[in-house]
């Protein structure tokens, strides 16, 4: 199976496409260009041996958030599983990544677990902090949506030829940091990415950007740069995220970057308001500002395509 | 001047008395002082006061003012609050001084201390 795909591969990711509220940003080579949401859905794809796969990602689901701008999170919760379910292809699998529960609560974490079952889909999860809370420091979450993984949470798998690994950077933070990995973790990376080509496609989850989007607010991992230095020798690497409730990407090299939106509040724009907290916009709007990411793999056709699509 | 001098003698008998009276609340209040306290409120995902000095004994009271839960944590061990929600308060009495620092396990890059002077 990798064999097909690499003789066909080119070397690197070569276009990334990501889309707001209707436009479709491609990127090629990291230079972007727009082509319009409906045909970029339309598009044909390249027929290849292997069928075209794609996969979901929901993210800061904050179940038992109930303040302005968002009285009900698990009522948009339900809308964004919904709009999973309404995606004309059907995902083989769906991330979330992290913050699934508000304050770390068994409620909260039950209902996020029924309220995905209606997926019939298998989800994989990393942990947020807000999912750190309880007593133990993140067993609740562990012991529900971390079962046989290691350390903190973290594990990785192989979907029809491409690796995803689910990385933790949430845990035993330090005094005056940000986001981070830790050397345990940087190990158990190495020597799992040791079992790869170089040309097999690597997608790498996370809840805290794995890059620094904005350092004032934390918004960043103190220890990424060891990681995306293990990441550098493959041909196609793409980073998800969370935390920020909003979309930001970035192409570095043969490594793109992206992170969702919430199902549950936006937060401002870096650097665009007093504190990094909910954006309380007006309740027409919330809708807008919420959302779910497809990332559209077509093999052989060297292409992730990430779309966000809002929840209105 | 008889009257003016029993009035005289009224008033210091007066002002001793008030002496005596002030002296033993000093006492008293030396035996018992009124518990020394200070506040730390949590806003815009900051401590106000990032260094807040107090006397030995003072019991220190982090309230949460933001709508997005946060924690208090020693950063050599000393105390850690549970999640603070909304509204949600923490205090812990430092007995002994010296400086402590401490910081938000949820937001790291929210740092604070403590200065308690002997």
């Amino acid at each position: 199976m990798l064999d097909d795909m690499d003789g066909d591969r080119r070397g690197f990711l070569k276009c990334m496409a990501w889309a707001g509220t209707g436009a479709l940003f491609a990127f090629n080579g990291g230079v972007g260009s727009s082509i319009g949401l409906d045909a970029a859905l339309a598009a044909p794809v390249k027929h290849s041996a292997a069928a075209p796969f794609t996969f979901a990602q929901i993210s800061d689901s904050h179940i038992g958030f109930n303040k302005p701008p968002n009285a009900d999170a698990r009522a948009t919760f339900r809308e964004a599983i919904a709009k999973v379910k309404a995606l004309p292809h059907r995902p083989d699998f769906v991330i979330h990544t992290g913050d699934v529960s508000q304050l770390s609560r068994d409620e909260e974490f039950d209902d996020a677990e029924q309220m995905l079952k209606e997926l019939g889909l298998p989800v994989f999860f990393v942990p947020g902090e807000h999912d750190m809370l309880d007593p133990d420091g993140g067993k609740a979450f562990l012991s529900r949506f971390g079962k046989g993984s290691m350390g903190a949470g973290w594990y990785s798998f192989e979907h029809r030829g491409v690796h995803f690994v689910a990385l933790v950077n949430v845990a035993d933070l330090k005094p005056g940091g940000m986001g981070n990995l830790g050397a345990e973790q940087l190990k158990w990376l190495k020597a799992d990415l040791a079992t790869c080509s170089s040309s097999t496609p690597i997608v790498v989850f996370a809840h805290i950007p794995l890059w620094t989007v904005y350092a004032d607010w934390g918004w960043g991992t103190d220890d990424s740069a060891e990681a995306l230095k293990l990441l550098a020798r493959f041909g196609s690497v793409t980073v998800l995220n969370g935390h920020i409730h909003q979309i930001t990407q970035k192409v570095e090299g043969k490594i793109a970057f992206h992170t969702a939106r919430s199902t549950a509040f936006p937060q401002p724009a870096p650097g665009t308001a007093p504190s990094p907290g909910p954006l309380k916009v007006p309740a027409g709007q919330l809708h807008g500002m919420l959302g779910i990411t497809d990332a559209i793999f077509v093999r052989g056709h060297d292409r992730i395509a990430l779309i966000d699509s809002t929840l209105v | 001047m008889p009257r003016a001098f029993k009035m005289l003698t009224f008033q210091a008998a007066t002002l001793a008395t008030a002496g005596l009276m002030m002296s033993t609340v000093a006492a008293m209040s030396r035996a018992a002082p009124a518990p020394a306290a200070a506040k730390v409120e949590i806003a815009n995902f900051t401590f106000k006061a990032p260094v807040t000095t107090v006397k030995a004994g003072t019991t220190v009271t982090w309230t949460n003012a933001d709508d997005i839960p946060h924690t208090v944590v020693s950063k050599d061990g000393l105390f850690k609050s549970k999640v603070l929600d909304t509204g949600d308060r923490f205090t812990f009495t430092f007995a002994k001084a010296g400086q402590f620092g401490y910081f938000c396990s949820l937001h790291p890059h929210m740092t604070g201390t403590i200065v308690v002077k002997a």
